[in-house]
């Protein structure tokens, strides 16, 4: 089909040969999983086990909290050993509620468990309640609560469902491996999703270094005449939502939108196959894909990996370190997190673990930019980088943000591809942080400031109400007074003969 | 088997085969056939002259470092000095004694550079600012060129003679010849034609191929833009700058020419005379001093361009490009702050797109 060009990009070494050519294997249980309650955009989940609770795959272990949140699951039958605080799966390394699970090894599914025979014959609330209760995220690495995505054919006018196969990240091959092992579940979820969504077209996008998964994907789509298959050229960050758009429609996302203000909903392939593995058999997302890779892991691997296996578990599957790595990351090299240790548990949104050697990782000293502009040319969002970080050197984030700080997607490629290897991202994760710090601040101003002044309004009122009554009082004493002095004055110049009638007007 | 990482910063964790130092390698390779061709052509004389410009500037360079406290080491190899240096010395007549070399280097190092704050902080080309400044200083030594004499020819000075030429000695009877730029221009001022001056092409092949009195590296029109090709497919540097520049300087002459053929040379003449492709490939496109956006590079080039024919044909100099460089060199800043590529999901004012219909697509 006819692509769009995007502007700008890098062609980074994908180095994807490490793990593409293993076939998905499935991690052997380990004794301990931790499950953290917050994988998701959102609100945290509220747990519904308690300890010593003995709990099937795929039970209830935390509820879904407000309306952009997610459940989770067991991943595995066996003893809740409780709900308390463990390190996350992130960079600060900060702790978060988590239940922690001992596997009976027996993996038993819950009987309660079921799937539904004909998908198609439900309407789209319904198939969205399933995917809600699933706890299905989007597992690209975002993971926004994937049946939010799937309502908004009540907000906007959808037209498109795109899955995003284009794994623009070097290294990662779970999304690849997963197309090429399970085309027809992962077509399946797409047309669930499809169905959901009520749009007429949809669209398979996977780059062009994935021959195979593009063939498999066109094999198993020929079932519905709506589904074409995008070869996408090879380049990052092919797979950023926006930018995948405009390569598939030739129109860009309006800033500080979404897609589906231009009709098109961007989903996951791994999310689809979630989908396809919830409506179909009622499983709710326990496991995933993760490729394990990098120079410093002796057998680079794709891995099916329950939710709460540490870190550790995989590496130590994969045959741990050839070399002390420099580098842990969670995700790609490209716009992956580091690690700060492997205790932490794997989550929804993990699509990858690489241990970088130094060669790899390539830290460098960084020298004066030289406004070479390398990094304005490879901008896919028509930034000017280098004016940006200047900007939040200097500390002026109000002139980086009006240079258009909130409107860089933070791929990474100005940094890639800078020969004075100034950290670009640091600097704009940095401002955006602080910004937001900023907003919070300024946020909590303003409620303080609202509340101080409602309060002052409700004492002036109180006040004025006290005012008020003791005016009426005193008018009413004034006047009672001046009604005594006139019935006084009334009664010394009638002289007694009126003095029945101003007993009546007292009384009055 | 647990390794605990110190915090790091953000990603990427890859990064392209990239580094000041290599770029800065790649623009003095791509100089490096043009610079050898004139070491062949002028001799010994402009031999000493380049390593006495280029060994003042490491040096100048090294001083300043070290005055401002800053790593010698790393800033020394990224190549900066290095490279300023040999731009201004193959800008330099060939047989300039070796102190004109020597001024110039601090000029551009200390005077254009660090005092600006080093590395990527000046304003002004520094290899253009220097030979400014010796022009405007030294008028006599930056205009004394001479005819090329072939390494080793019969008519060559030896090394001796050469060592005397670059201490300043007079002595050696070189045949002295102006530039065709300045040869032309003192004749259209004694009111001869073009017709009369330039009576053949043959001085097309010449300024192409670099048999002709100039700047040490600018003789040769097509090493230069063997060079310049060089670092367009290395992508050291875009087709913006050189070819606006060259285009506009090339529009503007034919027009001329065409209105007034015997006062105003053709696009090719302007060309492959003085330092026009030199300029356009290394100097206009020196990331320093040049706008970083597509379009602000193409206003730059062409500013360069248009600045160049002026000075060229209505100023007092009969070569103007370090002044055009110097003047668009100022407008830089100005130029950025204005001229700035579309944001992604925005009109060129910056607000978000809005369309008509947002479910149709493009066909």
């Amino acid at each position: 089909m006819k692509l769009f060009k995007i502007r700008g990009g890098v062609h980074p070494h994908d180095n994807k040969h490490l793990a593409a050519g293993q076939a998905i294997e499935d991690l052997p249980m380990p004794a301990l999983l931790h499950i953290p309650l917050q994988q998701h955009i959102g609100a945290p989940a509220k747990p519904a086990v308690r300890r010593g609770q003995q709990v099937a795959k795929g039970d209830l272990l935390a509820f879904s909290q407000g309306v952009i949140s997610a459940p989770v699951h067991a991943p595995t039958s066996g003893r809740v050993m409780g709900v308390g605080s463990y390190p996350a799966h992130h960079a600060s390394g900060l702790s978060v509620r988590t239940v922690t699970l001992k596997p009976d090894g027996e993996d038993r599914w819950s009987d309660e468990i079921q799937g539904v025979s004909d998908p198609f014959a439900l309407t789209p609330e319904e198939i969205a309640t399933r995917v809600a209760a699933a706890g299905i995220v989007g597992m690209g690495g975002a993971t926004f609560p994937s049946a939010v995505k799937l309502n908004l054919r009540t907000r906007y006018r959808l037209h498109t469902l795109v899955i995003n196969g284009a794994e623009c990240e070097p290294y990662l091959t779970c999304d690849d491996r997963l197309m090429r092992e399970h085309a027809e579940e992962v077509i399946d979820g797409v047309r669930i999703m499809a169905h959901a969504l009520g749009v007429e077209r949809i669209i398979v996008a996977i780059e062009n270094n994935k021959p195979e998964a593009q063939a498999a994907v066109a094999l198993a789509a020929s079932v519905d005449p709506r589904i074409r298959v995008a070869r996408l050229p090879t380049r990052y960050p092919m797979g950023s939502e926006k930018h995948l758009v405009q390569a598939l429609t030739g129109r860009e996302t309006p800033a500080r939108g979404l897609t589906a203000d231009i009709g098109v909903v961007v989903h996951n392939g791994a999310t689809a196959f979630a989908v396809h593995e919830a409506l179909r058999f009622g499983r709710p997302l326990v496991s995933r894909i993760v490729t394990v890779s990098g120079g410093a892991v002796s057998r680079p691997r794709n891995l099916r990996v329950p939710i709460g296996a540490r870190v550790q578990d995989l590496l130590e599957y994969c045959g741990g370190f050839t070399e002390q790595p420099a580098q842990l990351i969670s995700g790609g090299p490209m716009m992956g997190q580091p690690l700060p240790s492997t205790r932490v548990p794997m989550v929804k949104g993990s699509n990858g673990v690489l241990a970088l050697t130094g060669a790899e990782a390539a830290g460098h000293e960084p020298m004066p930019c030289i406004r070479c502009a390398t990094c304005v040319q490879a901008c896919p969002c028509g930034l000017v980088p280098l004016d940006m970080a200047a900007h939040t050197r200097a500390g002026d984030l109000d002139g980086a943000v009006s240079l258009g700080l909130m409107d860089c997607i933070g791929c990474g490629s100005c940094a890639y591809v800078c020969p004075a290897h100034i950290p670009l991202v640091q600097y704009f994760n940095y401002a955006k942080g602080e910004m937001a710090a900023r907003g919070r601040a300024k946020q909590k101003m303003t409620e303080t400031k609202r509340l101080a002044e409602q309060r002052t309004a409700r004492m002036e009122a109180i006040k004025q109400a006290k005012r008020e009554a003791m005016a009426k009082r005193k008018r009413e004493a004034a006047a009672k007074k001046a009604a005594e002095t006139a019935a006084a004055d009334a009664a010394t110049m009638t002289s007694g003969a009126a003095a029945e009638p101003t007993a009546t007007t007292a009384e009055a | 088997m647990q390794i605990e990482t110190a915090p790091s910063s953000a990603g990427p964790f890859a990064h392209a085969r990239t580094s000041i130092q290599r770029t800065m390698s790649l623009v003095m390779l791509a100089l490096l056939p043009a610079t050898l061709f004139g070491f062949w052509q002028f001799g010994w004389p402009a031999i000493f002259l380049f390593f006495a410009t280029l060994s003042t500037a490491v040096l100048a360079e090294a001083v300043c470092l070290r005055i401002a406290g800053k790593p010698q080491r790393q800033y020394l190899l990224d190549g900066s000095a290095l490279l300023a240096g040999w731009i201004l010395a193959v800008s330099l007549p060939p047989w300039a004694p070796w102190w004109i070399g020597a001024i110039g280097a601090l000029l551009a190092v200390v005077v254009a550079k660090q005092v600006f704050g080093g590395l990527g902080q000046n304003l002004f080309n520094p290899a253009m600012v220097a030979r400014v400044a010796l022009l405007i200083s030294f008028p006599l030594e930056m205009t004394n060129y001479v005819q090329p004499m072939p390494l080793f020819s019969a008519d060559a000075p030896g090394f001796l003679q050469s060592v005397g030429i670059s201490l300043g000695q007079p002595g050696f009877d070189a045949v002295s010849g102006a530039t065709l730029l300045s040869h032309v221009r003192t004749e259209l001022s004694q009111g001869l034609t073009l017709t009369e001056i330039l009576p053949d092409m043959g001085y097309l092949f010449s300024g192409a191929v670099g048999t002709i009195a100039g700047s040490m590296g600018e003789t040769s029109a097509l090493l230069i833009l063997l060079g310049g090709l060089f670092l367009l497919v290395k992508r050291v540097i875009t087709w913006h700058t050189p070819v606006a520049m060259i285009g506009s300087l090339a529009i503007l002459a034919t027009l001329m020419n065409l209105y007034d053929p015997e006062h105003y040379a053709g696009a090719l003449y302007h060309v492959v005379s003085g330092a026009t492709l030199l300029v356009a490939f290394f100097i206009a496109t020196d990331p320093v001093t040049s706008p970083v956006s597509k379009t602000g590079q193409i206003i730059f080039g062409a500013g360069c361009g248009v600045l160049v024919y002026v000075i060229r044909t209505w100023a007092g100099y009969p070569e103007g490009v370090a002044f055009a460089i110097l003047l668009m060199n100022a407008c830089t800043p100005m130029i950025d702050h204005y001229v700035r590529p579309r944001v992604y999901g925005r009109d060129r004012r910056g607000t978000p797109i809005e369309y008509a219909d947002n479910a149709e697509m493009r066909k």
